[in-house]
């Protein structure tokens, strides 16, 4: 396989964690939804996928279970934030330390474990031709997955009728609610699906990227896909670009080291996080941009009054 | 049909009840998880939070490891009241760390009485510094905090771990990633004989004060504390915004700076790869369940300290991972938030018509 | 096109019928027993000063509070009304006081959302132009409400509800955000409404527009029906008695007596900080010692952005375009314009005016702090609370002590504080905004009553209003507003409600700016 098709190929599969949690984290803030939560949910979504694939011998029902297990813990988060209108940012931050906690816990006999994880899948005749052949058709199943998704959440944002009714709930829920909208049953589906983004970003880290468990494993995407979000001032296909930028970053700081790059693995290693904090300072400075297309409600509890 | 309602006043009695609400609350998960893990849990509980501190070396242990929660976690009261959230209290230690221990080696075999002083100087400094670049983030660019004061914890502990493998490793450390032992004079004196405790403590204890007089009794706390309620307020009242960033941020940063300096010149004694198990993060919830009340964060730092303890001795007793006290921790945040509605609602019974029944 | 459908059963029950509605809120209770009948065309009136329970009424009847007592019958059936969507469902549709629109969506996206799936789909824009024409509320349904005008969103609102083709109709204070030009407009619309058959429950405390409006009107008091009339029959005056029980107060008079400058604006420009904002051009007044200057005009036209450069929430760059008692003040912070005397009591009382979850005496802090409430950089805690119980003395506030939380007070209660911990501070100039908006006429009369006494004693005081009546009654000038310009201050004996009317539709502004909303971006100006 060639070099070009080779970095396609990888920077996407590093930038695709990014895709599925930062697209589930802006359709939760879509809805006015702030869950800081996302490097718990993907935690526990890789932690959960792990161990149902091991011992299952299925990378699939692990990435089923792992989707099921983090939308599973994004309920907590929606119970106390929205049901008992807890500060969203506490809750959130609790969130991801109870994350780490529960996935170190209940992955502890893990450590070790090897799997087989989901693989690239050759079609015969197409992955093989010359260049594109590999940069079509040469990614692991959930890439094409993510792509899907991405697609699916742009036209249910913008084209169908539950999208708009979503963004209205973000936008006022005090409004949606005196015209008859059911504010917090939205908000728990858009925090829902949010988890169940943000368990499959984490099952794709244990059971395709890197078939395997380890503490902490994430490594703060969790925390960078929600600056994604910020960086893409809330646009689905800024997310995807964003997320690939990122895998790029990634990419680099692995492959100079491959190469032999004579600079301490430690600089490289901070590439992704110095670059997020240079990223958000550049999109953030733009008050206006971020004051129209930030959900005006975003992590403001709300409570009907009756 | 139950329903909440809110409150015409904010509840003392739950204010003060809640975080024990929330207590009592983590003993139950923990009495479940333990009898679901089929270990007998009076034993386990017993292991869990008694053993630890029965002897006067544990209790040593239970103060010498709140001391850096409760400097933290006051020093991270103060953004959070002011809605300052500097999640990076962990990055900032490591940093106050790194600049109180880069003191310590600089003056390696000094017998000079400053060098302890200038460390911690120097990890206020260390640790101030890295508060400010979110700081400056924020009011500069318009920056969350809270996601550059994370990214700067990944950074910091990098930072660590190059000068530990690379410029200040120990020549004659057998190539491990350590630099050299402190000599004594950078060495926090020890406070109680046959424990670890150090002096660190009694400086813990006066940021507590400290924070308790600024926080509860100055007029600075006070504006922090508009500021963190009602912006608009804190605007109308010419309060700068910008300014109650800067000082969250930079007494959060200070605090955890000290509490670096505290653990590389108290318990570790030299610069290693990791200097804290975690107490940037645990500080916070501390700060929380704390009530962001220096009183409160002191009870609250004791507890939270029993609970990493209860982690060991459970390793050790039980042969239940450790892992278990980040578990608790969590569920403590998540029982507080939880029980904290009721500071502001009440809950309500309404059957159809008239019948009203309130708590 | 007809909006109302005879109803099939009976023809001459009333439309709506409620009786023995009781709601009852923790602290209050905002309806007790109340009977309303709206008979079908019929235009009625529900008349009752701020905080007597109409707008909880309204709620009840579109579905979105429910009563914990009593029956609503609909056509002659009784009916639950659970949700907005089944009061719409009914016939019922109703255009908010404080709107229920979405700013960042279109026109037609916001109506849309308020239909059901099969109203909603289809040729949406071609009924929304349709009925837009029929009533004489011209439309774009392409357009995004952030860049509409208050009067624009009200007629989003009023065509959302008549695409669904109601029989009921209410409307909350309809007319707070138009001036009286678009008053008589909208008064159009209605009778037109009505004339096809349409009922309209009409919620005001305006009298004149009751008298002028409506067939029939029914006046609450505290939660409690207190008589129906004829509102063409009755004056100002009986229907004034019924709504707060005693004739209206009627302020002491001023004695004029005017002294050197103390607020002097002068060519200020400002741009908004806020993509939803107004940009100030040119604006120029002079306020002096012992007058009170008024400032008319319909909200969002740039009051907002006015008050803050005034109070130094924000701060313009040119130090010479606000000057205090003779200082440049435009460069200084709020803090600092204090220093220099002046008070402000700003439009939002809870989040501004005070901390919500504060006590009174912290809230006392929040602005008096100079009055030696703080030693050494500590909190004088006894002062503070001496400051906060004179103030509740002084000025009659309903509060349980210097301990209640300031949310737990009602409208009027702290506004009366926040106005007592201004004026206790000794300003030499004192702005205020909306004084009286939301609270009760007791209270409104008292705070009209400080700023007359405050003036008599030579401090200058701006106030800045959207009731007109108030302006013309406690003050010596008035300005308009609009577009984010300031017309001439007038003697307010020598112009009248109709000639300011003309002014708040921007009838001063020169024609070349005249139909300019530009979009400015933030941090230009000021911080």
């Amino acid at each position: 396989m060639d070099t070009l098709a080779q970095l396609v190929i990888l920077t996407l599969a590093a930038g695709t964690p990014l895709v599925y949690a930062a697209l589930g984290e802006l359709v939760t803030e879509k809805a006015g939804v702030l869950n800081l939560g996302v490097e718990g949910m993907m935690l526990v979504g890789a932690v959960v996928a792990f161990m149902v694939a091991a011992k299952t011998g299925s990378p699939w029902a692990g990435v089923v279970a792992g989707t099921i297990g983090g939308a599973a813990t994004s309920l907590v988060f929606g119970a106390i934030a929205l049901s008992l209108m807890a500060n969203q940012v506490a809750t959130g931050l609790a969130l991801s330390l109870f994350g780490v906690g529960l996935s170190a816990f209940i992955g502890l006999d893990y450590v070790s474990v090897v799997i087989d994880g989901i693989k690239a899948v050759e079609i015969p005749g197409l992955s093989t031709i010359p260049v594109v052949g590999p940069i079509l058709f040469g990614h692991n199943p959930l890439v094409y997955l993510s792509l899907a998704l991405f697609a699916a959440v742009q036209w249910f944002l913008y084209r169908t009728r539950a999208g708009l009714v979503l963004r209205a709930v973000g936008e006022s829920p005090q409004s949606a609610h005196a015209i008859g909208y059911p504010v917090v049953r939205i908000r728990y589906l858009a925090v829902m699906f949010g988890g169940a983004c943000s368990g499959l970003a984490g099952a794709y880290l244990s059971v395709a990227l890197t078939p395997l468990w380890v503490e902490g494993m994430t490594a703060g995407r969790g925390w960078i896909a929600l600056a994604l979000v910020v960086f893409a001032t809330w646009k689905p296909w800024r997310v995807l670009i964003g997320a690939y930028l990122f895998g790029g970053v990634t990419l680099a700081s692995f492959q100079a080291q491959a190469l032999g790059v004579a600079i301490p693995a430690q600089y490289l290693s901070m590439l992704p996080y110095a670059a997020t904090i240079v990223v958000l300072a550049i999109i953030s400075r733009d008050v206006v941009t971020i004051r129209l297309n930030a959900p005006a409600s975003l992590g403001k509890p709300f409570h009907s009054g009756t | 049909m139950i329903r909440l309602e809110a409150r015409p006043e904010p509840s003392k009695l739950f204010g003060w009840a809640s975080p024990l609400i929330a207590v009592v609350a983590t003993l139950i998960v923990g009495f479940v998880v333990f009898t679901a893990l089929g270990k007998n849990p009076v034993e386990a509980f017993h292991a869990f939070f008694v053993k630890p501190v029965e002897s006067l070396y544990g209790l040593g242990e239970l103060l010498l490891k709140a001391t850096p929660l409760m400097l933290i976690a006051v020093g991270l009261a103060a953004g959070y009241r002011a809605n300052v959230w500097n999640i990076g209290a962990e990055g900032q230690l490591t940093m106050g760390a790194i600049a109180g221990g880069g003191v310590a080696l600089a003056f390696h075999g000094s017998e000079s009485m400053l060098v302890l002083p200038a460390m911690l100087v120097a990890g206020a400094a260390g640790g101030m510094a890295w508060a400010a670049i979110p700081a400056w983030l924020r009011t500069r660019f318009n920056a969350n905090e809270i996601l550059t004061s994370l990214m700067l914890v990944y950074i910091a502990t990098l930072v660590l771990s190059l000068l530990v493998h690379d410029h200040w490793r120990d020549p004659e450390g057998f190539n491990f990633p350590q630099s050299k032992m402190f000599t004594e004079t950078a060495l926090l004196p020890n406070l109680l004989a046959e424990t670890r405790l150090n002096v660190g403590f009694l400086f813990g204890l006066a940021v507590v004060f400290a924070g308790w007089l600024f926080l509860q009794k100055s007029y600075a706390g006070y504006q922090m504390r508009v500021a963190g309620l009602a912006p608009a307020a804190a605007h109308y009242a010419g309060i700068s915004a910008p300014r109650t960033v800067w000082m969250g941020m930079l007494i959060g940063g200070a605090c955890a700076g000290v509490a670096g300096v505290g653990e590389v010149a108290g318990p570790i004694g030299q610069l290693l790869p990791s200097v804290s198990p975690g107490y940037g993060f645990a500080a916070i919830i501390v700060a929380f369940v704390g009530r962001l009340h220096p009183v409160g964060i002191l009870l609250a730092s004791l507890l939270m300290s029993l609970l990493y303890l209860g982690g060991e001795s459970a390793q050790l007793n039980l042969a239940l991972p450790s892992a278990v006290t980040g578990l608790f921790q969590g569920t403590l945040l998540f029982f507080l938030l939880a029980a904290d509605v009721f500071i502001h609602y009440r809950i309500r019974v309404a059957r159809r018509h008239r019948a009203r029944v309130a708590i | 096109m007809t909006l109302a459908h005879a109803p099939a059963s009976d023809a001459r029950a009333p439309r709506l019928a409620l009786a023995g509605i009781t709601k009852i809120y923790p602290s209050v209770v905002a309806n007790e027993d109340v009977d309303l009948d709206v008979a079908p065309g019929e235009i009625h009136a529900v008349l009752g000063e701020n905080g007597a329970g109409k707008s909880t009424l309204m709620k009840i009847i579109y579905g979105v509070t429910k009563p914990n007592a009593g029956t609503i019958r609909w056509e002659g059936r009784e009916v639950t009304i659970a949700n907005p969507a089944r009061a719409r469902k009914l016939g019922i549709g109703m255009v908010f006081q404080h709107f229920s629109l979405f700013e960042t969506l279109t026109v037609a996206e916001n109506i849309a959302l308020a239909l059901d799936r099969e109203r909603a789909g289809g040729d949406l824009a071609t009924r929304i132009a349709d009925v837009s024409t029929h009533y004489g509320l011209p439309l774009d349904p392409g357009r995004h409400v952030h860049s509409m005008s208050v009067g624009e969103r009200q007629r989003v609102e009023i065509v959302r509800c008549l695409l669904q083709d109601p029989r009921l109709l209410i409307m909350d204070e309809p007319t707070s955000v138009l001036t009286p030009q678009a008053v008589a407009r909208l008064f159009e619309t209605l009778r037109r409404l009505c004339d096809e058959g349409c009922s309209i429950l009409y919620i005001s405390h305006k009298l004149d527009e009751i008298r002028a409006l409506c067939h029939r009107a029914t006046v609450l008091r505290a939660g409690r029906v207190t008589g129906t009339c004829d509102p063409r029959l009755e004056s100002s005056a009986s229907l004034a008695r019924m709504m707060i029980g005693g004739d209206l107060p009627h302020p002491q008079q001023r004695e004029a007596k005017t002294g050197e400058p103390r607020l002097v604006i002068d060519g200020l420009s400002l741009d908004a900080d806020d993509p939803f904002g107004t940009t100030l051009h040119d604006i120029r007044l002079t306020v002096r010692a012992g007058e009170i200057v008024g400032i008319a005009g319909v909200s969002g036209n740039g009051q907002k952005e006015l008050m803050a450069a005034l109070s130094g929430e924000r701060t313009v760059e040119r130090a010479g375009a606000v000057r205090l008692m003779d200082a440049d003040a435009g460069r200084l912070d709020a803090e600092e314009r204090r220093a220099l005397g002046l008070a402000f009591v700003p439009e939002e009382r809870l989040g501004r005016g005070a901390v919500p979850e504060m006590t009174l005496a912290e809230n006392a802090l929040l602005t008096a702090h100079r009055q030696g409430l703080v030693r050494h950089g500590f909190v004088a805690q006894a002062r503070v609370r001496e400051y906060a119980a004179d103030t509740i003395r002084d000025y009659r506030v309903k509060a349980g002590g210097v301990d209640a939380a300031a949310r737990s007070l009602s409208g009027g209660n702290l506004q009366k504080f926040i106005v007592g911990r201004e004026i206790r501070q000794h300003p030499k100039v004192l702005i205020a905004a909306q004084p009286t908006w939301g609270v009760d006429v007791g209270a409104a009369a008292q705070i009209r009553q400080a700023l007359i006494d405050l003036s008599n004693a030579g401090v200058a005081v701006l106030v800045v209003s959207e009731e007109l009546d108030e302006l013309f009654e406690i003050c010596d000038r008035l300005a308009v507003i609009a577009q984010g310009r300031l017309s001439e201050a007038n003697d307010t004996a020598a112009t009248d409600a109709e000639e300011v009317g003309l002014l708040m539709s921007g009838s001063f502004i020169a024609a070349g700016a005249h139909s300019e909303r530009e979009f400015s971006p933030a941090g230009a100006i000021g911080s």
